[in-house]
């Protein structure tokens, strides 16, 4: 039976909708406090060296500059290392903003102006003086491959790739190979909205800090520690983010300024990093990456070598799981995998939108299209042919995997079945065309979250916790698993997020908000009904009186015995009834040591199958992205339509990352040359067609009770490979180093 | 080892021009500003009149974040100093509609879900309402390419099509009187003209009121 308030799986439009398209949503340099100052950062333009000389005399001379930060008169505030780290640090000594004279890397920030107004920060900054001594820097990565080592595991999240079998013998064995150098350039994540922290001061070292960030607790540990704020001191709000990709992951170095002039001046200070100040930070690694394929006449893959050199800074080891996923995505009982990082002059990377596996992805899937070819087999029925059951690298049976139904359901929306296989034996008139295809495998995980449910007398729901929604639909999802979790309309629903005095809740990232958070939602609207059915059994109503809570359901506003239905009673009147203004209940899916420690039943995992059409122009070697289905098995889809906006924006990050997107080093300086939205090429309008997706069926009840396996990051995996799989069969090309620009096609 | 002098803009600070009295009709109101004579528009909206809604997501004319209607013509309001618009109408996201009363295309791009973070999406609309008056765009690629000056880095570009389309195609039915649809592409005549939304399996879903 459906019910008004079944609302979990429905296309709800984002809750959030109107204030976004009213512009009445506030990102983090929105915030107009009272005699707010402004600060702008001075960055570094040599890659290495150290700062000889800083004149600020003239600068402190105009009326209107408060101060002119530099390491000069930064105080020393915290000591050790561990203090500066956040949750998602990597192995090493993480960067501190205005320390010392010593540069590291181009556009490091060197100073901080304090003005009265925005426009004279920004003049002020123009004026600063500031002489360098330069020493040589080393940026190019293929240089270094060399002297290339294995990381420690240092960063949460990070495996170090583990091998099975013999590589060697399985590549002997083999009838068919292929192998093939893979890389592709650095590329910047660049949300729309700059990074900006508005400090509001409170006076007493009270802090309102309104920060762009995925995650306010980070954010505000970050402060706890290097400042040495109590909680109640330094409140982090973001309740809009205008993009993250993972950029917001870690607190980014405005965030240290901001609050530390803050706190030196006694005032409201806000500081926004400019365009070209966002290639300042991290960024996707560089990397270098060799596969080795060989296949039996059956064309079963009988071999795979997968080995990635990713670059880092100096200070810090920034790891991902590049390799990793190749042990599991395919059948194969010899596969060698390694993973190493180089040093080099840069900041240190990090995480960007499916970290690792996108980059991964795309050695594969271009490997294992090289692969069927050489085998002589369609794309498709190669990696049908080498479908993995069981996970051969945990050891492990799957939750669920409906990856078949992907390629199935995928291959038929888009017409696989009419490619013929022969390079460039399509064409529409005059152009090339193209059919291509990949695939991918995305962790589903699970993070602890606090999350408290509310309902007060007039009925109205509030069910809050301090996770972020940076775009991904948060409030839309909690509000709909919320309202029918309490059989609420979703009018009566508000979630509420992204503050600091809400209970905790982790980074938004790795796809795992809708499950972490998702879940915890349904658990305190569950305490929520028990406090319900316990103040309606001391009201004068014999119908609960002996009920458990099993025995009722939530339902339109109701609370009803599932044996009477006509027997309800409406939530509103159960809290009047309490004398209280409101009724409460706290879910925390806190995990004890004990139940960390237990090892994983199950691998648990999401999968895609991407199909993509290019027509190339024969003259020009233009390419275009006609079409692309993107079939997707990532467990329940709570929200359609937002889940489905997630594969659009994924589909057009693929081919952004295989056509266009490239931070361009110029080793001489050892600066990217194009920090900026004109020269850094990202898709517009123009540039994307018709893209189809598809869910599949996938229900799970092992991964977690409500079935989720998130989304966020799956969709972008193997577009990019399919694009330049259709690339190859368009055009007969093989291009191994992304972006595929023209000039590698002519 | 080298020595590396930043350069500087060797510009003497007390040259520094004095604030100016600067008039701007903004969404049908006069505002007088204290102001440097080098504010652009767009910090002028943003960090003396609080009108936030309007974006800065480059300050360089890039991204088109910053879009606002001038005398109906939309502009990069970060590639123009508020002192050049002393005498113009202009119209931000906050003059396009209010809670009670979305405009059509703030209706649309929430039907449509036109956006993910949003931080694009003022600017988004902005355009595409200067497109409406523009009144050259009927197709979708003609959308498509005018729509091009406005980046969206989650990738909604899609959806934001399928939006603009049905407003196009409703102010095209209104002006003809009768229930006319857009023009078809004429290369892919075949194909719905809404991209997006025909290769959704559901239709869109009323916002709650």
């Amino acid at each position: 039976m459906s019910l008004i308030t079944d609302y979990i799986g429905k296309p709800t439009s984002r809750v959030d909708g109107p204030a976004k398209v009213l512009g009445t949503a506030k990102y983090a340099a929105e915030f107009n406090v009272p005699n707010l100052l402004y600060g702008y950062v001075v960055s570094s333009p040599i890659a290495k060296g150290k700062i000889t000389k800083i004149d600020s005399e003239k600068v402190r001379a105009l009326p209107g500059v408060q101060e002119v930060f530099t390491h000069e008169n930064v105080p020393n505030y915290a000591f050790l290392d561990r203090s500066y780290k956040d949750d998602v640090a990597p192995g090493g000594s993480p960067f501190r903003p205005l320390h010392d004279a010593e540069i590291k890397y181009s556009l490091q920030p060197v100073a901080l102006i304090v003005a009265d107004t925005f426009e004279l920060a920004r003049y002020a900054a123009s004026i600063l003086h500031i002489e360098y001594e330069e020493a040589a820097h080393e940026t190019e990565l293929t240089k270094h491959i060399d002297e290339a080592y294995e990381p420690g595991r240092g960063k949460t999240g990070y495996k170090p790739p583990k091998s099975r079998g013999n590589f060697g013998r399985g590549w002997k064995e083999g009838v068919a190979h292929m192998e093939g150098q893979f890389s592709h350039h650095a590329q910047h994540h660049n949300p729309m909205e700059m990074f900006a922290s508005t400090v509001e001061w409170l006076g007493d070292k009270k802090l309102n800090i309104y920060d762009k960030t995925q995650g306010v607790f980070n954010s505000q540990q970050y402060v706890n520690k290097v400042f040495g704020l109590s909680k109640d001191q330094a409140r982090v709000i973001s309740k809009y983010t205008g993009g993250g990709f993972g950029s917001g992951l870690r607190p980014q170095y405005q965030l240290f300024m901001a609050v530390m002039a803050s706190l030196q001046l006694e005032r409201s200070v806000r500081v926004s990093l400019t365009r070209q100040q966002m290639f300042s930070f991290g960024h996707r690694p560089e990397t270098l990456q060799h596969v080795a394929l060989a296949t039996a006449a059956d064309g079963s893959l009988t071999g795979m070598n997968h080995f990635a050199v990713a670059e880092t800074s100096q200070f810090e080891d920034f790891t991902e799981n590049v390799v990793g996923w190749t042990g599991t995505l395919y059948d194969c009982k010899n596969v060698k995998l390694g993973y190493r990082l180089a040093k080099l002059d840069v900041f240190s990377p990090l995480d960007m939108r499916a970290p690792g596996a996108a980059s991964g992805s795309i050695a594969l899937e271009i490997a294992m299209d090289e692969m069927a070819y050489a085998a002589g087999l369609d794309p498709l029925e190669f990696r049908i042919r080498n479908y993995s059951d069981f996970d051969q690298a945990q050891n492990l049976p799957y939750s669920s995997k409906a990856l078949r139904k992907c390629y199935a359901e995928g291959a038929a929306k888009f017409g696989w079945e009419q490619r013929t296989p022969e390079p460039g034996s399509m064409r529409d008139g005059n152009l090339l065309v193209g059919w291509g295809m990949g695939g991918g495998i995305w962790d589903a995980s699970k993070q602890p979250a606090v999350v408290k449910a509310s309902l007060d007398a007039d009925g109205h729901l509030t069910v809050s916790s301090g996770t972020n929604d940076i775009g991904t639909g948060t409030y839309t999802i909690m509000t709909q698993i919320a309202a029918e979790s309490m059989g609420l309309p979703i009018e009566a629903v508000t979630f509420v997020l992204g503050d600091t005095t809400l209970p905790e809740s982790p980074l938004q990232g790795g796809s795992w908000t809708a499950a972490s958070v998702g879940n915890s939602v349904v658990e305190a609207c569950n305490k929520l009904g028990e406090a319900l059915l316990k103040q309606a059994q001391k009201m004068d109503h014999a119908t609960f009186k002996d009920a458990k809570i099993d025995d009722v359901q939530f339902v339109n506003g109701q609370m009803r015995l599932r044996t009477d239905l006509t027997q309800g009673i409406v939530l509103r009147d159960i809290v009047q009834a309490s004398g209280e203004p409101k009724m409460e209940a706290e879910n925390s899916t806190v995990l004890t040591k004990l139940e960390m420690l237990k090892p994983p039943k199950y691998s648990m995992h999401a999968h895609n199958a991407v199909f993509v059409e290019v027509k190339v122009d024969p003259d020009l070697m233009t390419v275009h992205v006609t079409r692309v289905v993107n079939a997707v098995a990532a467990g329940r889809i709570i929200n359609p339509k937002t889940a489905r906006s997630q594969v659009l924006g994924s589909v057009v990050w693929g081919i952004s990352s295989a056509l266009m997107e490239e931070s361009v080093m110029d080793h001489r300086f050892g600066r990217y040359m194009n920090h900026n939205y004109a020269e850094y090429h990202v898709p517009v309008n123009a540039d994307i067609h018709d893209i189809d997706v598809i869910f599949v069926n996938e229900e799970d009840d092992k991964v977690n009770p409500l079935g989720i396996k998130g989304i966020g990051e799956v969709g972008l995996l193997g577009v990019a490979a399919a694009v330049a799989n259709a690339i190859y069969h368009a055009t007969g090309k093989r291009v191994r180093d992304l972006p595929i620009t023209i000039d590698k096609l002519l | 080892m080298s020595q590396f002098t930043q350069p500087t803009l060797e510009r003497p600070p007390m040259a520094l021009a004095p604030t100016q009295a600067v008039s701007l009709n903004i969404n049908g109101k006069a505002h007088t500003l204290q102001i440097a004579p080098w504010t652009t528009l767009l910090d002028a909206l943003r960090e003396y009149l609080d009108l936030t809604g309007t974006k800065k997501g480059c300050d360089h004319g890039q991204c088109g974040a910053c879009t606002v209607l001038v005398d109906g013509k939309r502009i990069n309001s970060c590639l123009s100093l508020a002192v050049m618009q002393e005498g113009s109408e202009i119209q931000t996201i906050e003059g396009l509609g209010s809670e009670d009363n979305l405009s059509p295309l703030q209706q649309a791009f929430i039907d449509h879900d036109a956006f993910q973070c949003g931080y694009c999406t003022p600017g988004q609309i902005c355009s595409a309402q200067g497109l409406l008056n523009e009144g050259r765009a009927t197709t979708e690629a003609e959308v498509r390419e005018l729509m091009s000056g406005n980046l969206c880095r989650c990738g909604a570009y899609s959806n934001i099509l399928s939006a603009v389309m049905e407003v196009l195609g409703n102010k095209g039915a209104e002006a003809a009187g009768s229930q006319a649809t857009p023009k078809k592409e004429s290369k892919e005549g075949a194909r719905q003209w809404a991209a997006g939304a025909a290769s959704q399996s559901v239709p869109p879903v009323e916002p709650a009121k």
